[in-house]
C-alpha cells in the first residue's frame, strides 16, 4: 500500500484551491483514511482483554470477562496467548482479525497526563507537542488534509471536530439525520449569495451541497428498503451512509462514538461497554461490507483520549485512566496482530500503580502509518505531527 | 382569533411582501431608539422584540442595563405565569421525586418478567420523557417571554455551565428541580452559592456519580469536574493528586434515602439532611487531607464547604469564570484587558456575579464586538420567534426543542459535563448552516406547528409570521448589507422574504 502519488509538488506554496479541496480528481487508487474517535475513554481492558494475566481478573472481580473456554458462551474470543476479544465484538471484529484485517496495538497513547477528557481529547485532534502553546486552529487532520492533493476530507459529525480545524472549511454534516432539500435553485444561488466574500462562504456552499447530497443518500435507502432490505439504526446505520460517501467521493473521514465513560456499572460480558461495542463492532463491519472492494483500498484507525483505571473502582465501574488499546482496520493491513512495544500486564509494570502505560505514542503510531500510506516524507510529517519521531509498525 | 382577523392579517402580510423591497422610509420606524445601542440590546436579550424596545426607550442605556441588572422584572405575561403555576411532572421536588421514582423502579423490578412488568417500565419511561419536555418546555417560556432577559441568558449560561445530562440515572425527573433551586435563585448571585447548590442537588451528584463516592469505594468524576469545569479550569493550577484528595473530601455527599441511616453515636452530629440531599458521615472519610498545598482544618460536610471556599477564591477560578462568560458574550477570543478587569471584579466583590457582567457590559471591548459573535442555535431558534411573534404566546413548545436538537443544542441534552461549545465555530460547520436555513425555512414559512395547543385542539394561529416589524426597522434593517438587501429585493414572496431574512448572516450573528 505503499504510494507516492498525491504529494503537493510544492508543499510550501500550495494554496487552499478549493473547498475541500474538490476540484482535484484523486486518482482512483487513492487511499481512504476514516478516524474513529471514541469520546469518554472506552475501556480497553474490557475490550481487548489480557487473559493470561491473573493480576486482570485479581483487580476486576465484578467486571472482568471470563477467559476463553468453549464450553461457555459469554467468555473472551482468544486471539493469542496473551489477548482475547470481548465476546460482544466477537461475530464483527473476529473475523476481520481472523482474515488478517484488523491489527491492536496495545499500550497506545498519548503524553498528555491530565486525565480531563477535554484536555485530551484537544491534545490528541491537535497533535501537537503537548508541552507547547496550543494553536486551537490547527488540527491534525487538517494539517494532513492540506500536505495530501485531492484528499476531499469530511467529518461526518454535527460540529466541525478539533482535528479538522484549519484555513480552509471542511465539511461536516451528521448522517443520523436529513431529509429533502427544501431549496430549490433560485433560493440555494440567493443563499449562497449573501455569504459570498464572508468568512461562512465555504460552510454554506458546502453545506447546501452536502444537503442534497444525503437527500439523495436517504432517497436511495427507502427505495431499497422497499425492496425488503433490512433497515439498521444508531451507529450501524451511520457506518453504512458513511461508506456511501467513502466509496465515491471522500477521503479522508473522521466520526465519533460517545458513551465511553463508565465510572459505574461498566458490566463484563454484558452490559453497558458490551452494548457499545456491540454497536460499534457491527457499524464498522458494515462499513467494511458497504465498501466493496473499496475496503481493500481503506484503512480505519480507532482511537480514544485515554484508557481506564485498571482496577474496578467502588462502583463496579472504572475511573479515567491512561494506556489505551487503538484498532486498525481495513482490508489490506498487515492485520491478525498484536502491533507496538508490550509489556505483560500485571501490577508491576502499571503506571503510576493505577493505568496502562502509553509505549507507543499516538503521533508516532500515526506518522508512521501516514508515512507509508500516502508516501510522506521526514518533511510533511514534520508538518503533520510537528516534533514527533514516526514509528512504523509495518501496519499498511 | 376570528377567523376575519386572520384573513386580515394574512393579507397585510402580503401587502409588506410586496412592498419590503422598495420600503424606504416605513412609517412603524420607532423615533427613540438609538441604532448604535441595538447590537449591544441584542447581546443582552435573546433578541430584541417589542417589549425591549419599550424598556429602553423608557429607562434609556444605563438604566435598562440596571434593571437587567437587577433581573427582578421578571414580570411574565399574565398567561405565562399561570401556565408557569400549573402543577405538572417534573414539578413535585426533588427529595419526593428522587424517592416516589426509585420506590416506583423498585416495584416494577420485583414485577415478573411479563407484560404488566413491561407496560409498567413503558409507562414510568413516557412519564420521564415528559418531565424533560416539561423542564425545557418551562425553560423556553422565560427565556422568550420574560422581561428579566439577562437573567434569562444566564440561566442557560448557568445550566451550560454546571451541565447536566438527561439521560443519566432519574436525572430526567429532576431537571425542573435543578433549575428552579440549584440555578435560577443564583443566577445573578454568588459564584459560590451556585458551586453549592449545584453540589448539593441530586441531579449533579447522580450525574456526575458522587452519590456513590463513598470512604473505600472512591469515584474521581465529580471531584475531578469540579475543578475542571466548574471552578479553576484544566490549567487552574491543581495536581491529579489533588483531584484524588478531593474525592475523599467529597466522600459522603450524596442523596437522601428514604429512611436515614443508623449512624455510631460520635457520627451524629455530623450528618446533613436538606430535601433530597444528604451528608453521610458514615460513607466519609474523615483523615487529613490537604488540597492545593492547604490543610483542610475543618470535618464532615463543613469540610466540603472549606475546600469550596479554598476553590472559588482562588484566581484561577475569577479568572476562569470570567473568561467564559466573555467567550459568551463578547467573542471567541476576548480581549485579555476586558477579561482581567472582570476577574479583578470578580475577586474584589467575592464572586459577586452582577458586579461581573456590570464590568463586561460597560466595557469598550464589547462595544467594539458589536454584530460579530455567531449565534449559538438557543440564541438563533429564541431571537427567531421572538422576531416572528413578539408576546404572541406560543402554544406548543415541541417545534422549539425540535429545532434546538437538530441543531445540535437540545437543552439539558449534553452527554458529557463540559457543557456545549461557546464558541463561534462549534456551530458554524457546512452541516450547521443548511440544517439552519432549513429551520428558518420552517419559521419563516409559515406556524409550524407552535400554536397547535399541546393537548390537542385547533390551531390558534394559521399562516406565516410578518416580518416586517417596527422591531424589525428598528433593529435590523439598519444593519444589513448590501448583499442582504439585495437578497431580501429577490424575494417572490413574503415567506421567500421570511427565509432569507432569518437566513442572513446579519440574524445569524449579534
Amino acid at each position: 500500500m505503499n504510494r507516492r502519488l498525491f504529494l503537493h509538488t510544492a508543499l510550501a506554496a500550495a494554496p487552499a484551491l478549493s473547498v475541500a479541496g474538490r476540484l482535484f480528481a484523486a486518482p482512483a487508487s487513492t487511499p481512504r483514511f476514516l478516524c474513529v474517535f471514541l469520546r469518554g475513554g472506552y475501556d480497553c481492558a474490557n475490550f481487548l482483554v489480557p487473559w493470561s494475566s491473573s493480576f486482570y481478573y485479581e483487580q476486576r472481580p465484578r467486571i472482568a470477562i471470563a477467559k476463553p473456554d468453549p464450553a461457555i458462551t459469554d467468555g473472551a474470543l482468544a486471539l493469542d496467548s496473551d489477548w482475547a476479544l470481548a465476546p460482544a465484538v466477537r461475530d464483527s471484529l473476529g473475523p476481520l482479525y481472523q482474515q488478517r484485517q484488523a491489527a491492536f496495538i496495545p499500550f497506545a497513547g498519548t503524553d498528555d497526563l491530565t486525565r480531563s477528557h477535554f484536555e485530551t481529547q484537544d491534545s490528541i485532534e491537535l497533535g501537537q507537542p503537548v508541552q507547547t502553546t496550543r494553536d486551537f486552529r490547527s488540527g491534525f487532520l487538517a494539517r494532513l488534509a492540506g500536505t495530501l492533493n485531492g484528499s476531499t476530507p469530511i467529518a461526518f459529525t454535527d460540529t466541525l471536530p478539533l482535528a479538522f480545524k484549519g484555513d480552509s472549511g471542511i465539511a461536516s454534516i451528521s448522517l443520523q439525520r436529513g431529509g429533502k432539500s427544501p431549496f430549490d435553485a433560485t433560493q440555494t444561488a440567493t443563499l449562497r449569495g449573501m455569504y459570498t466574500g464572508s468568512h461562512l462562504d465555504s460552510a454554506v456552499r458546502e453545506g447546501l451541497e452536502l444537503q442534497q447530497e444525503v437527500a439523495q443518500a436517504m432517497q436511495e435507502e427507502m427505495q431499497a428498503a422497499n425492496r425488503g432490505a433490512i433497515s439498521t439504526k444508531g451507529f450501524e446505520l451511520t457506518a453504512e451512509r458513511m461508506a456511501r460517501f467513502m466509496r465515491t467521493q471522500y477521503r479522508l473521514g473522521f466520526v465519533d462514538v460517545g458513551g465511553w465513560d463508565t465510572h459505574v456499572n461498566e458490566g463484563g460480558a454484558h452490559g453497558a461497554l458490551a452494548t457499545n461495542l456491540n454497536s460499534l463492532g457491527k457499524g464498522l463491519a458494515t462499513y467494511a461490507e458497504a465498501l466493496g472492494d473499496e475496503w481493500n483500498n481503506t484503512v480505519v484507525f480507532v482511537l480514544s483520549e485515554f484508557g481506564r483505571t485498571f482496577r474496578e473502582n467502588g462502583n463496579a465501574g472504572t475511573d479515567h485512566g491512561h494506556g489505551s488499546v487503538y484498532w486498525v482496520l481495513g482490508g489490506r493491513v498487515n492485520g491478525g496482530r498484536m502491533a507496538g512495544e508490550q509489556v505483560r500486564v500485571a501490577h508491576d509494570t502499571l503506571f503510576q500503580d493505577r493505568d496502562y502505560p502509553v509505549l507507543n505514542d499516538y503521533r508516532s503510531v500515526l506518522a508512521g502509518v501516514f508515512g507509508t500510506l500516502w508516501g510522506l516524507g521526514p518533511q510533511q510529517l514534520e508538518v503533520i505531527f510537528p516534533g514527533a519521531r514516526p514509528l512504523d509498525l509495518k501496519l499498511v | 382569533m376570528h377567523n376575519h382577523a386572520l384573513r386580515a392579517r394574512y393579507l397585510a402580510a402580503v401587502a409588506a411582501g410586496l412592498l419590503v423591497g422598495c420600503a424606504a422610509t416605513p412609517p412603524t420606524a420607532p423615533k427613540a431608539a438609538n441604532a448604535a445601542d441595538m447590537p449591544w440590546l441584542e447581546r443582552l436579550t435573546f433578541g430584541v422584540n417589542s417589549g425591549v424596545l419599550a424598556q429602553y426607550q423608557k429607562l434609556g442605556r444605563n438604566g435598562f442595563l440596571e434593571a437587567q441588572l437587577r433581573g427582578a422584572d421578571e414580570q411574565l405575561p399574565d398567561a405565562v405565569a399561570q401556565d408557569l403555576a400549573q402543577p405538572a411532572a417534573g414539578r413535585l421536588d426533588a427529595a419526593q421525586l428522587v424517592l416516589s421514582i426509585a420506590a416506583e423502579q423498585k416495584r416494577i423490578n420485583s414485577l415478573p418478567e411479563g407484560p404488566e412488568k413491561q407496560a409498567a417500565r413503558q409507562k414510568l419511561n413516557e412519564q420521564g420523557i415528559q418531565a424533560a419536555y416539561e423542564a425545557r418546555r418551562r425553560e423556553l417560556l422565560r427565556a422568550i417571554y420574560s422581561p428579566a432577559q439577562l437573567k434569562e441568558q444566564m440561566v442557560w449560561f448557568w445550566l451550560n455551565h454546571f451541565s447536566v445530562f438527561e439521560q443519566k440515572a432519574n436525572v430526567r425527573w429532576l431537571l425542573g428541580d435543578y433549575s428552579e433551586q440549584a440555578i435560577r435563585p443564583h443566577a445573578l448571585g454568588h459564584f459560590r452559592d451556585l458551586v453549592m447548590a449545584t453540589l448539593e442537588h441530586p441531579a449533579m451528584l447522580q450525574y456526575l456519580d458522587n452519590a456513590q463516592n463513598a470512604a473505600g469505594h472512591i469515584n474521581e468524576n465529580y471531584a475531578r469536574e469540579l475543578m475542571e469545569l466548574h471552578t479553576l479550569g484544566v490549567d487552574g493550577g491543581y495536581s491529579q493528586h489533588d483531584v484524588q484528595e478531593l474525592a475523599r473530601v467529597l466522600t459522603g455527599v450524596g442523596v437522601a434515602a428514604a429512611q436515614a441511616p443508623h449512624l455510631r453515636p460520635e457520627l451524629r452530629g455530623y450528618y446533613v439532611r436538606a430535601g433530597a440531599f444528604e451528608f453521610n458521615p458514615a460513607r466519609h472519610d474523615f483523615g487529613p487531607k490537604i488540597l492545593l498545598g492547604h490543610p483542610l482544618t475543618r470535618h464532615g460536610f463543613a469540610e466540603v464547604s472549606e475546600a469550596v471556599d479554598l476553590l472559588v477564591h482562588q484566581k484561577a477560578c475569577a479568572r476562569f469564570v470570567s473568561r467564559k462568560l466573555a467567550v459568551y458574550f463578547v467573542g471567541d477570543d476576548p480581549p485579555a484587558a476586558v477579561v482581567e478587569r472582570m476577574t479583578q471584579t470578580f475577586q474584589d466583590s467575592d464572586g459577586d456575579i452582577v458586579a461581573v457582567l456590570r464590568t463586561l457590559f460597560t466595557s469598550r471591548e464589547l462595544a467594539a464586538q458589536a454584530g460579530r459573535k455567531f449565534k449559538d442555535p438557543m440564541q438563533y431558534v429564541l431571537s427567531a420567534v421572538r422576531l416572528a411573534y413578539d408576546t404572541r404566546l406560543i402554544q406548543n413548545m415541541h417545534p422549539v426543542t425540535g429545532w434546538l436538537g437538530a441543531l445540535g443544542e437540545p437543552e439539558f441534552g449534553h452527554q458529557t459535563p463540559d457543557g456545549y461549545s461557546l464558541q463561534d465555530a462549534a456551530w458554524s460547520s457546512s452541516g450547521q448552516m443548511s440544517r439552519r436555513f432549513e429551520i428558518a425555512r420552517t419559521i419563516g414559512y409559515g406556524s409550524a406547528g407552535l400554536f397547535d395547543p399541546e393537548n390537542g385542539g385547533a390551531a390558534t394561529v394559521v399562516g406565516f409570521p410578518l416580518l416586517t416589524t417596527p422591531v424589525y426597522y428598528g433593529a435590523l434593517a439598519p444593519s444589513l448589507s448590501a448583499q442582504t438587501r439585495n437578497a431580501l429585493e429577490r424575494a417572490r414572496s413574503q415567506q421567500e422574504w421570511n427565509l432569507y431574512l432569518l437566513a442572513s448572516p446579519e440574524f445569524n450573528s449579534r
